[in-house]
């Protein structure tokens, strides 16, 4: 496809052409409630070489958007308006027509790099069928041989070799490479990638995020990044759009969008994104409320339910897209001007919650009780051959050898790459069984010990918190059920019951008429709140949350984030916050224990870890987070850490981090010689700060 | 993948003789040749009956387990014993095993092949009228038994009969005995036969495989991979048959591989009503004839068919699935 006029390399003299131009782009799905109208006239235009960011939350029409361009929504969706790509109009072509299109003019990531590939068909074939939809004549070798080319570009090793493995042989991220490799196989002049780090740890999102970068210089494409995360945007795209119940609230350059939004909605999302890089600890500014249903939508600004800035005029016409006074930067608000007199800010805007000081502020860390204290925990499984007779062949130490205690009134957050033992640790801790090596004591009660009678006991000041509330409550129970069977289990008489379940809908911002209410009934962020709540029937002393903010649209987790601080103040709770969202523990954790491979390779206070991490690991891990601050993000060097986590079956000799450390690659021999020999144990590298590394240099990675 | 297979057939084998074993023992227990003898007038004397059922292996007075002690140790050399006729069990398995395999097999791929490519239509051109039709037309022969089925096509065949004046269909046996002609002829002959036994196990089978085809094809249809081969310039229906298809025939070959070892229940209506001498019909005489030797022969034959058809089940999967390889 050559449809592009004019390629101009500095974009200052000469507009380049848009290579992808919509306009108006509407896109409704018949439903049995009404029509859905998920893209509501979308408008938007990207040059070659250009990123831009559409950032919106789940239902905004991001995605249906982009499956729009590409012809790919279920025939019942109804698409109109205009999608120009490179002069043609693509919008009511046929299948065969857009066929041409697709994969050689514009090219598509998605979010799900598991499912996203054919699981019966070597990823080498996957590609070179790629190249051949477009290139007929292309031989069967040739193309096999440009597959393993384009896995090199995008850096799997041993290409040759891996183009012959199944998908199902690689990780996540290797996945996500291979489907890269796919987009750009045939040259697209534009890259739609959806979601495409969203599914992926944040070290491997960082490696994600660089080969896009490869790509996009190997191909020239304009690339359109849909993602809900501002910090990826912050650092890779240009420019920006919001997007907001199926429309465009806010578009211009990143500065323009981070550092003078001129739309309450942009700067709620700011405000409600805690920063990895600053210590705050003041609540965040949550936008109240949910997005709303796009059957059946009321006039007026969507947003205008949740807005504090909201006028009469707000709840009758719906604002267009308008410019405001920098060129370029686009909004669709009445307030806007408002806004731009004042050059609000996010706290200006949203009202900040006032925050109870945590119940025992005062009192130093040492006096307070011990609520959990795990000493040399390990947790292995057996390795199993054979299908009639199973034989352990071997051991897997899921965890392996970790210390760490919780005082009363504080958090710990548990972070490391999915497969670092995080969900063994809490699942040992919550099953109150005898571990395979180490003991565990809650409440001074080692779990070992216990009788049925007295672990009975202990499990009442244990509570737990899911991070699918979706999945962990039975759609089959009333909320009051629900909260009431904890209750009910321990015999609690159902006079007390009923009150309790009153005041705890009444502790996490329900309300007490919610009680007969089913858990469909209600949004995300309320059966969270509803699993915190659960948590909290029986009083517990100490609640563990497994990822609890994580499956939340970024408006909605700000008030969870906020309500788990709050309860921890005015319950004296203490919490294991075990997390994947690095720049949330930063926000909600006093301590943090870094794992690797089943090892705190690093523990301490938080500002310890975040601001002078020494283990390797965490500076990488660290520095792989994005901040939501385009010149700071931009400014950043990151430390990009090689390939993936190990399995835990072949952990390597010495440091087990070793095989991954960019620290490890610069050591003299001699020093080199000590990671390859010495298991490291954690050392103090501050008054409550420990590191497992023989060679610890701290340093700063914001 | 050898050593794969070979456990599997391992598996397989502990289960035909578990099967065979079963089958011969509640046989033995259950069946009672010795009235076969006893209710002849004049009555037998004791002895002599005696004799003939020590001679054929079942008499009821040698206990079960050396009987089947004894008929095992035979079928391992290949002796089935002997059929309460006195004729040797082995070749008459030989004879009728040819003619149940001829149904059988070629009903299974027939049925196995239209049922499949009926699902996947169905299920790409899901809510048209091909799929209603296909599916209604499904559902009515799977709530239609194989005996009436059978009949009904008798029927229609004698009308066509009667209606072209010449014989077009044939509806008993499996040839016209004392057939002068060429090797044409008797092909032609055995043809007109074999058409409406087969007809009557393979519809049943085109609908039992045509809706599990269309649940699976729907499964696959929505696959985020299908969208994917979309995405990198595939038509719909290049990347629904090259990358759909594949998946849903995983779950069927398992489907396929055990409807064809239990096909042998239905063939056995079939056999009867056709005037085919098959297994299943043997089996059915065996049993009213006491014979014990005999039912626990077509016992072992079902369990066989089961094991072939587990094996290649396997391979299939294995073929089709290259997760199941590596593991």
């Amino acid at each position: 496809m050559t449809g592009l006029i004019t390629t101009s390399t500095d974009g200052q003299t000469s507009v380049p052409a848009p290579v992808l131009e919509i306009a108006d782009l509407r896109v409704s799905f018949p439903s049995e409630a009404g029509t859905v109208e998920a893209v509501r006239g979308l408008s938007y235009a990207v040059s070659a070489g250009e990123v831009l960011g559409i950032v919106g939350e789940s239902g905004s029409g991001k995605s249906v958007s982009a499956l729009a361009i590409m012809g790919l929504l279920p025939d019942r969706a109804r698409v109109e308006g205009s999608i120009r790509f490179g002069g043609r109009e693509l919008a009511g072509l046929g299948d065969k027509a857009l066929t041409d299109i697709r994969g050689s003019g514009i090219a598509m990531v998605f979010q799900d790099p598991l499912s996203a590939l054919t699981p019966v068909y070597t990823v080498g074939s996957q590609i070179a069928e790629a190249i051949r939809a477009h290139h007929t004549d292309t031989s069967r070798a040739a193309a096999a041989d440009r597959a393993v080319d384009l896995l090199k570009l995008v850096g799997i090793p041993n290409p040759a070799v891996r183009a012959k493995s199944f998908p199902h042989e690689f990780s996540g991220g290797m996945r996500q490479r291979v489907m890269i490799a796919m987009a750009i196989a045939n040259d697209p002049d534009v890259i739609l990638a959806d979601e495409p780090t969203t599914a992926l740890d944040v070290t491997i999102q960082a490696q994600i995020l660089e080969v896009f970068h490869t790509a996009q210089e190997a191909t020239g494409a304009a690339i359109v990044m849909i993602t809900h995360d501002l910090g990826v945007v912050a650092g890779f795209a240009d420019r920006v759009m919001v997007m907001y119940a199926g429309r465009a609230v806010e578009t211009g350059t990143v500065e323009d969008a981070f550092y003078r939004s001129r739309m309450p909605y942009t700067l709620g999302l700011l405000g409600a994104l805690p920063r990895p890089d600053l210590e705050t600890r003041e609540p965040l500014t949550p936008v109240e409320g949910n997005p709303p249903s796009l059957v059946g939508l009321p006039p007026g600004c969507p947003f205008a339910p949740r807005c504090p800035l909201k006028i009469d005029v707000c709840e009758t016409v719906e604002p267009p897209l308008a410019p405001t006074a920098v060129p370029g930067h686009q909004t669709a608000c009445h307030r806007s001007g408002f806004l731009e007199d004042g050059d609000l800010k996010a706290g200006d805007v949203f009202p900040v919650p006032a925050a109870l000081p945590p119940a025992l502020a005062g009192v130093p860390r040492e006096q307070r009780p011990v609520v959990l204290e795990v000493t040399d925990l390990v947790r292995t499984y057996p390795l199993t051959t054979g299908s009639i007779f199973r034989r352990t062949i071997g051991e897997v130490r899921a965890v392996d050898g970790i210390s760490f205690d919780v005082r009363e009134g504080e958090t710990l957050g548990l972070v490391g790459e999915s497969g670092c033992g995080k969900t063994t640790t809490i699942n040992e801790i919550m099953s109150l069984a005898t571990p395979s090596a180490g003991t565990i004591k809650v409440l001074g009660q080692e779990t070992g010990s216990l009788d049925r009678k007295q672990r009975r006991k202990i499990r009442r000041q244990l509570g737990l918190v899911f991070q699918d509330p979706n999945a962990s409550l039975d759609p089959r129970l009333p909320i009051g059920d629900i909260l009431g069977e904890g209750m009910k289990a321990y015999g609690v008489p159902v006079a007390e019951r009923r009150s309790r379940v009153s005041e705890l809908l009444t502790l996490v911002g329900l309300g007490p008429e919610h009680v007969n209410r089913y858990p469909a009934e209600f949004s995300g962020g309320q059966r969270q709140r509803i699993g915190i709540a659960r948590a909290l029937s029986l009083e517990p002393r100490l609640v563990v949350l497994d990822e609890p903010v994580s499956a939340l649209d970024v408006s909605i987790r700000a008030g969870v984030v906020n309500l788990l601080e709050d309860l921890r103040a005015r319950l004296g709770l203490s919490y294991v916050f075990v997390a994947h969202d690095l720049s949330v523990v930063r926000h909600i954790a006093d301590r943090v224990a870094v794992m690797y491979l089943g090892r705190i390779v690093e523990l301490g206070t938080v500002a310890d870890v975040f601001d002078a991490p020494a283990h390797p690991y965490t500076q990488a891990l660290l520095s792989a987070v994005p901040v939501p601050d385009p010149r700071q993000e931009r400014a950043r060097k990151r430390i990009l850490l090689e390939g993936d986590l190990p399995s835990p079956s072949e952990v390597p000799t010495g440091c087990r981090f070793r095989s991954r450390c960019p620290l490890y690659a610069t050591l003299l021999e001699d020093h080199q010689a000590r990671c390859r020999d010495d298991d490291p144990v954690l050392t103090p590298q501050g008054p409550d700060h420990t590191a497992a590394c023989h060679w610890p240099e701290a340093r700063t990675v914001f | 993948m050898v050593k794969f297979m070979a456990r599997r057939f391992l598996n397989y084998l502990i289960l035909v003789i578990v099967a065979t074993s079963l089958g011969y023992l509640l046989a033995a227990v259950s069946l009672n040749p010795r009235s076969n003898f006893e209710g002849r007038n004049p009555a037998p004397p004791k002895s002599s009956v005696d004799a003939k059922l020590d001679a054929l292996n079942l008499n009821d007075e040698t206990p079960v387990l050396t009987r089947f002690k004894t008929w095992a140790g035979g079928v391992v050399h290949g002796d089935f014993g002997k059929s309460i006729d006195n004729q040797p069990v082995s070749s008459e398995m030989w004879r009728r095993m040819g003619v149940s395999l001829r149904l059988l097999l070629v009903g299974s791929v027939l049925g196995g092949f239209f049922g499949i490519a009926l699902g996947t239509i169905s299920a790409i051109k899901q809510y048209s009228a091909v799929d209603y039709g296909a599916t209604l037309g499904s559902f009515v022969l799977l709530a239609i038994p194989v005996f009436l089925l059978a009949v009904l096509l008798k029927v229609a065949a004698l009308n066509i009969n009667k209606w072209a004046g010449t014989p077009i269909f044939y509806y008993t046996g499996e040839f016209t005995p004392g057939l002068q002609g060429s090797w044409w002829d008797h092909t032609w002959d055995r043809f007109q036969h074999f058409i409406l036994p087969t007809l009557s196990l393979v519809l049943g089978q085109i609908a039992f495989y045509g809706l599990y085809q269309r649940n699976a094809m729907l499964d696959v249809l929505g696959s985020d991979f299908i969208r994917t081969a979309q995405a990198k310039g595939l038509r719909r229906r290049t990347a629904i048959i090259r990358h759909g298809l594949r998946l849903a025939l995983i779950p069927m070959a398992t489907f396929f591989a055990y409807e064809f070892g239990l096909l042998l229940t239905g063939a056995t209506f079939t056999e009867k009503i056709f005037g085919w001498h098959g297994m299943g019909e043997w089996f059915i005489d065996s049993v009213t004839k006491n014979d014990v030797n005999a039912v626990a022969t077509v016992t072992m034959f079902a369990a066989v068919l089961v094991l072939v058809a587990g094996m290649m089940a396997d391979l299939a999967v294995a073929i089709l699935d290259p997760r199941v390889r590596s593991s």
